[in-house]
C-alpha cells in the first residue's frame, strides 16, 4: 500500500476533500455572503468533474474490497456530469430559497455524500463495501427530500423515503447474509466460483435484488416513487430519478453479470416478468397524472422497465446498451426536470394544465421540454431513440422477440402521455398561460448542456463505440 | 457532397434559415426558395439517373456508404433506383405546391413551414435509404411533425385527430421495429455478418420459418401508413382535421411511404413470406378498396370523401404489390404517383373552396362552377382522373394493375381482382355525385356570388399538380421505362 495506489480512489478522495472544504467554508464565510457558497460548490465540483476525465488504472484496493476499471470510472464520470447539470439547474433555487434559511452548504454536503456513496457502491468488490455504499447513498437523500421543512408534503416525502429505503436495505442485507451463509465469502470474485443454485442462494438473490430494485423503483417496489417525487424539492426528485437510479442500475448489472452469473438462467426469467410489469404499470399509471413531478415519476418507472431489456442480454452488448441508455436518460430527464424547476421557481406552478400555451409565451423552454420528452419517448433524431433502439436490439439478439414486442407496445403508450404535455404547451392557447420570464445564467447553462447532449449523443456514433469498447470490463 | 445527400442537407439548411425568419413574408420566401431548389434537384436527378443507368448495371446507383454505428453494422447508406427517383420527384412537387397553398398561413408561420420541411426531410430520407436503420429513422422523422401540424394548425377536433393519427402511425412503426430487428438478426443466415443493408440482405436466403413469422409484422408495420383496412381509421380523421397543405403532403406523399416500404422491405427481403401470406393480405386490401369507395359515397364532408377515396386508391396499391408480378407492380408504382398528384390536387382545391365558402359540406354547396370557374373546372378534371378516365394518370395506373392482376390464373386471385375492379364503378358514383351537387346546378347561397377570385399562388400550386397528371396520362411510357428496369431485382425472389 503506497501513495500511488490511493490514486485509484482519486474520485472518492477528491469528492471527500470537496465536502470537507465546504464544511470549512461554511465556518469562514460571513453570514451576509452565504450565497457565495453556491458558487464555490459549483466551482469545486466543476473542477472535480473535469479532472475525472483523466485516465485511471485498473486495479483493486484493500484486498479486493474496492476496485476500479475503465467502465466503472467512465460511469462515475457520467454521474458527475449529471450532478453538475443538476447543480447548475438548482443553483437559483438554492440561492433564493435555501441559503436564507442558513442551510445552503448542508445541501451540497449531503448531496455529495450521497454521490460518494454511489461511487463506493459501484466500485465495490465485496458485499460489505456494496452495503456501505448503498446506505451512504440513501441516507443523505432522505434528509434532502425533507429539505423544505416548511412544507408538510416535503417532510412526508422524507419520512416515506427513509422508512421504505430502510426496509429495502434491510431486506438486501438479509439477502447478502444468505449468500454469505451458502458460499462462505463476501468477496464477489470468490462468491461467483462457489455459487450454485440452491434454495438458500436463490432466496438470497431474490432478496438482494429486491433491495436494489427499490432504488431503481422497479415494480413491485415502486410505490414510494410518485409520492416522494411529488413532495421532495425538484432537484432532489431529479437526483433520485437520474443519479441514484443510474447508479443502482449499474450495480445491479455488475451483480447480475458477474457475481450472480451462475444463476443467470433463473434471474433471466425473473427479470423478464419484472420488465413487463414495470413497463406496463409505469406507463399505465402515467397516463392519468396531472402533476408534472408525479408524471415524470411514473415515466421514470417505465424507463427503468426498458433498461431491464438491455440487462436481459447478459453480456457485453447488454452492458454497452444499458450504460449508453443511462447516459442518454440522464440528459433527457435532467432537461425535463430543469424546465419544471425553472417554471416552478418562477411561478410555483407544477400541474400539466398550467403549461397550456407555454410555447406562445416561453418558446425556448417549451422547445427544451419538447426535445426532452421526445427523447424520453424515443423519437428520432434525438438521442433517446438510439438508446431505446439499441436496448431492444440487445434483447432481440437473444431471441426475446415477444418481450421486444411488448416493449414497443409500451413505447406507443408512453408516447401518448408525453404528447399530452406537448399538447398542453403547443396546441392549446390556455386561459392563463405562464408569463414570459428569463432564466438566470446557471439555469441557462444547465439547460443548454442537456439540449446539446440530447441532440448529439445519438447522432454522434463514436460515443457508443467508446462505451462498447469499455464494456468488455464486466465480462 | 454527393447528389443524394443534398436531398437531406438542403431541407436541413432551409430549416436552419427558417429559424431566423421574423414574419410570414420571410418564412414563406425561404420555404419557397428551398423547395424550388429541391424540385430543380429532383428533376435534375431524373436526367442524371437516366444517364447513369446506361453505363451502370447496379440495382441502386449514386450509392454513398458511410459507417455510422460500427458495432451494429449500421451505415448511413443511400442510393436510388427508378422507383425512388419517381417518388422523390413526386415529393418535391407536392412540397412546393404545399408551400404555395400555405401562402397566407397567418398563425405561427415560421413554425408551420419548419414542421412542413422537417416532414419532407423524413420523406426524402426514407426514399433514398438503403440501410434499414436509416430508413426507420427517417420514417419516424416523417411521422412526428404531423402531430404538431394537425394539432396546432388544424380545424375541428384537431387534438383528437392529431393524437389518433400519431399514435396509430407510431404504433405501427413500433411493430415495424420488431420486424426490422427480426430481419437484422437473420441477415447472417448464409454465414455472413449481421447487416441492415437491404441490398445485402436480399442476397441472403433467410429461412422460411423466419420469413413466415416476420413478413406479416413488417407488412402491417408499413401498411398502416398505407391505409390498409382495418388500420386505416387514422386517415379520414387526420385528413379532415389537417390544414390544407398538410392534407396534401400527407395523402400525396406520406401515405406512399407505406407502399414503398412494403415493396422495398417486406416483399423484397422476405419473398417467401410474401408468397405464403399474400392470400390473406389480398383479402384485406381488396376489401379496403371496396370499403373505401362505398364509405366515400355516404360522406358529405369533402375532405372525408377524399380521405376515403384515398383509402380505396391506396388499397389498390397494396393489392397490386401483393400480385407479385411485374405488370401489377408497375401499376402499383404508377398508382402511387398518380394518386399522389391527384389527391394533393383534390385537397388543395378543397382547401380553396373551404377558404372561400367556409363549409366543406357538399349539401350546402351548389353551382360553384358559375362563381369560381377555375377551381371548379380543375375539380372536374381531377375527378375524372380519379375515376380512371383515359388520358389521365389514373387510367394508366389502374389498367396496369388489373392487367397484372389477371395474369395470375389462380381462381382465387381472379375473384379478388373482380371485386377490386368493381370499385371503379363505385368511384364514379361518389366523384360524379359531388360534381353534380357541388359544381353544377343553381347557386344556392347568395353569399357565394361574391367569392374571392383565384390568386396567382393558388393557380401556380394547382398547375404544378395538374401537369404531371396529364403528362403521365398522355405519355406514360417514359415513366414506365424509368420504373420497369428497377422492378427486375424484386422478381428474383418471388418466382
Amino acid at each position: 500500500m503506497n501513495f500511488s495506489s490511493f490514486l485509484l480512489m482519486r474520485q472518492e478522495i477528491a469528492l471527500l476533500v470537496i465536502i470537507l472544504l465546504l464544511v470549512i467554508a461554511e465556518i469562514f464565510i460571513p453570514k451576509k455572503k452565504k450565497v457565495s457558497i453556491v458558487h464555490l460548490a459549483l466551482f469545486l465540483f466543476g473542477i472535480h468533474a473535469i479532472i475525472g476525465f483523466f485516465e485511471i488504472d485498473e486495479s483493486s484496493l484493500f484486498g479486493g474490497m474496492f476496485r476500479t476499471n475503465h467502465l466503472i470510472h467512465f460511469f462515475k464520470n457520467v454521474l458527475n456530469i449529471g450532478v453538475l447539470i443538476l447543480l447548475l439547474q438548482s443553483a437559483d433555487w438554492i440561492q433564493e430559497k435555501i441559503v436564507n434559511q442558513n442551510k445552503g452548504s448542508e445541501f451540497f454536503i449531503l448531496l455529495f455524500s450521497s454521490l460518494l456513496g454511489i461511487y463506493f457502491m459501484i466500485s465495490a468488490g465485496d458485499f460489505l463495501m456494496f452495503y456501505l455504499g448503498l446506505e451512504l447513498s440513501t441516507l443523505p437523500v432522505t434528509a434532502l427530500a425533507a429539505y423544505e421543512t416548511m412544507k408538510r408534503i416535503s417532510s412526508e416525502s422524507g419520512i416515506k423515503l427513509i422508512l421504505s429505503s430502510a426496509l429495502a436495505s434491510g431486506v438486501s442485507l438479509f439477502g447478502i447474509s444468505m449468500l454469505y451463509a451458502s458460499t462462505g465469502s463476501i468477496y464477489f470474485s470468490e462468491v461467483v466460483q462457489v455459487l450454485s443454485s440452491t434454495n438458500l442462494t436463490l432466496l438470497g438473490m431474490v432478496l438482494l435484488f429486491a433491495g436494489i430494485s427499490f432504488k431503481i423503483s422497479l415494480v413491485p417496489f415502486h410505490f414510494w416513487t410518485a409520492d416522494v417525487y411529488e413532495g421532495a424539492p425538484i432537484s432532489i426528485a431529479s437526483y433520485l430519478s437520474v443519479i441514484s437510479k443510474g447508479g443502482a442500475v449499474f450495480i445491479l448489472m455488475i451483480l447480475l453479470f458477474t457475481v450472480l452469473r451462475p444463476l443467470a438462467h433463473i434471474w433471466e426469467n425473473m427479470i423478464y416478468v419484472i420488465a413487463i410489469a414495470t413497463m406496463f404499470i409505469g406507463n399505465l399509471f402515467a397516463l392519468r397524472q396531472q402533476n408534472m413531478k408525479r408524471f415524470l415519476a411514473f415515466s421514470s418507472i417505465a424507463q427503468a422497465g426498458f433498461i431491464l431489456l438491455g440487462i436481459m442480454e447478459g453480456s457485453k452488448l447488454g452492458t454497452a446498451t444499458v450504460v449508453y441508455f443511462v447516459l442518454i436518460y440522464i440528459f433527457s430527464n435532467l432537461a425535463a426536470f430543469g424546465v419544471i424547476q425553472a417554471i416552478s421557481l418562477q411561478t410555483g406552478k407544477e400541474r400539466i394544465k398550467d403549461y397550456e400555451g407555454l410555447y406562445r409565451t416561453n418558446p425556448n423552454l417549451s422547445l427544451v421540454l419538447m426535445l426532452a420528452l421526445f427523447s424520453l419517448a424515443g423519437i428520432p433524431p434525438v438521442a433517446g431513440f438510439f438508446g431505446k433502439f439499441f436496448l431492444f436490439t440487445a434483447a432481440a439478439s437473444k431471441g426475446f422477440y415477444l418481450l421486444v414486442f411488448l416493449a414497443v407496445v409500451n413505447v406507443t403508450i408512453s408516447l401518448y402521455y408525453y404528447l399530452i404535455v406537448v399538447r398542453a404547451m403547443f396546441l392549446r392557447k390556455g386561459e392563463n398561460p405562464i408569463p414570459f420570464f428569463r432564466n438566470k445564467i446557471y439555469m441557462r447553462i444547465g439547460l443548454v448542456i442537456t439540449v446539446l447532449g440530447i441532440l448529439l449523443l445519438g447522432i454522434y456514433s463514436p460515443i457508443y463505440d467508446y462505451i462498447y469498447d469499455l464494456s468488455s470490463a464486466l465480462n | 457532397m454527393d447528389i443524394l445527400s443534398l436531398f437531406i442537407v438542403l431541407p436541413v439548411l432551409t430549416v436552419l434559415v427558417l429559424v431566423f425568419t421574423k414574419n410570414l413574408k420571410q418564412a414563406r420566401m425561404v420555404a419557397l426558395a428551398g423547395s424550388l431548389v429541391q424540385l430543380g434537384m429532383a428533376i435534375n436527378l431524373i436526367f442524371a439517373y437516366l444517364k447513369e443507368i446506361k453505363t451502370n448495371d447496379a440495382i441502386m446507383v449514386f450509392i454513398k456508404d458511410v459507417v455510422w454505428f460500427k458495432n451494429f453494422n449500421i451505415h448511413y447508406n443511400i442510393g436510388v433506383d427508378g422507383i425512388s427517383v419517381a417518388l422523390l420527384v413526386l415529393t418535391a412537387i407536392v412540397v412546393l405546391a404545399g408551400v404555395f397553398i400555405s401562402w397566407k398561413m397567418e398563425d405561427l408561420p415560421k413554425e408551420f413551414f419548419i414542421s412542413l420541411i422537417v416532414l419532407s426531410i423524413g420523406v426524402y430520407g426514407f426514399f433514398i435509404s438503403i440501410d434499414l436503420f436509416t430508413m426507420f429513422v427517417f420514417f419516424e422523422i416523417a411521422v412526428i411533425p404531423m402531430y404538431l401540424l394537425i394539432g396546432i394548425w388544424g380545424t375541428g377536433p384537431r387534438e383528437f385527430s392529431a393524437m389518433k393519427l400519431t399514435l396509430m402511425l407510431m404504433g405501427a412503426s413500433a411493430v415495424l421495429l420488431v420486424g426490422i430487428l427480426g430481419i437484422y438478426f437473420n441477415s447472417d443466415s448464409d454465414g455472413g455478418a449481421l447487416t441492415f443493408n437491404i441490398l445485402e440482405i436480399a442476397k441472403v436466403n433467410i429461412p422460411f420459418e423466419v420469413q413466415r413469422l416476420f413478413f406479416p409484422i413488417t407488412f402491417i408495420g408499413f401498411a398502416v401508413i398505407g391505409a390498409l383496412f382495418p388500420f386505416h381509421t387514422w386517415s379520414p380523421d387526420g385528413h379532415a382535421s389537417a390544414p390544407t397543405a398538410v392534407s396534401m403532403l400527407h395523402a400525396g406523399v406520406l401515405m406512399k411511404l407505406g407502399g414503398y416500404g412494403v415493396f422495398r422491405v417486406a416483399i423484397y427481403l422476405l419473398p417467401e413470406g410474401a408468397l405464403h401470406w399474400s392470400w390473406f393480405f389480398i383479402i384485406l386490401s381488396a376489401f379496403g378498396v371496396i370499403y373505401g369507395a362505398f364509405a366515400a359515397i355516404k360522406q358529405t364532408d369533402l375532405k372525408y370523401i377524399n380521405a376515403y377515396s384515398s383509402v380505396s386508391h391506396l388499397g389498390l396499391v397494396l393489392f397490386a404489390l401483393l400480385m407479385l408480378n411485374k405488370t401489377a407492380w408497375n401499376g402499383a408504382i404508377l398508382q402511387s404517383l398518380s394518386h399522389g398528384f391527384m389527391t394533393a390536387l383534390f385537397f388543395a382545391l378543397i382547401g380553396m373552396i373551404y377558404g372561400r365558402t367556409h363549409t366543406r359540406d357538399v349539401t350546402k354547396l351548389g353551382g360553384l362552377l358559375k362563381v369560381i370557374p377555375f377551381i371548379s373546372a380543375v375539380y372536374v378534371i381531377a375527378g375524372l382522373a380519379s375515376l380512371g378516365l383515359p388520358g389521365f394518370s389514373g387510367f394508366v395506373a389502374e389498367m396496369n394493375i388489373f392487367v397484372g392482376a389477371f395474369e395470375n390464373d389462380n381462381i382465387y386471385y381472379r375473384i379478388g381482382t373482380v371485386i377490386a375492379v368493381s370499385a371503379i364503378v363505385v368511384t364514379a358514383v361518389y366523384i360524379l355525385r359531388v360534381v353534380g351537387i357541388m359544381l353544377m346546378g343553381p347557386v344556392n347561397n347568395e353569399a357565394y356570388l361574391n367569392l374571392e377570385r383565384v390568386r396567382w399562388y393558388e393557380k401556380l400550386g394547382i398547375l404544378l399538380l395538374l401537369l404531371p397528371i396529364i403528362a403521365i396520362g398522355v405519355a406514360p411510357l417514359w415513366l414506365s421505362e424509368l420504373i420497369l428496369k428497377s422492378l427486375d431485382p424484386f422478381l428474383k425472389g418471388v418466382l
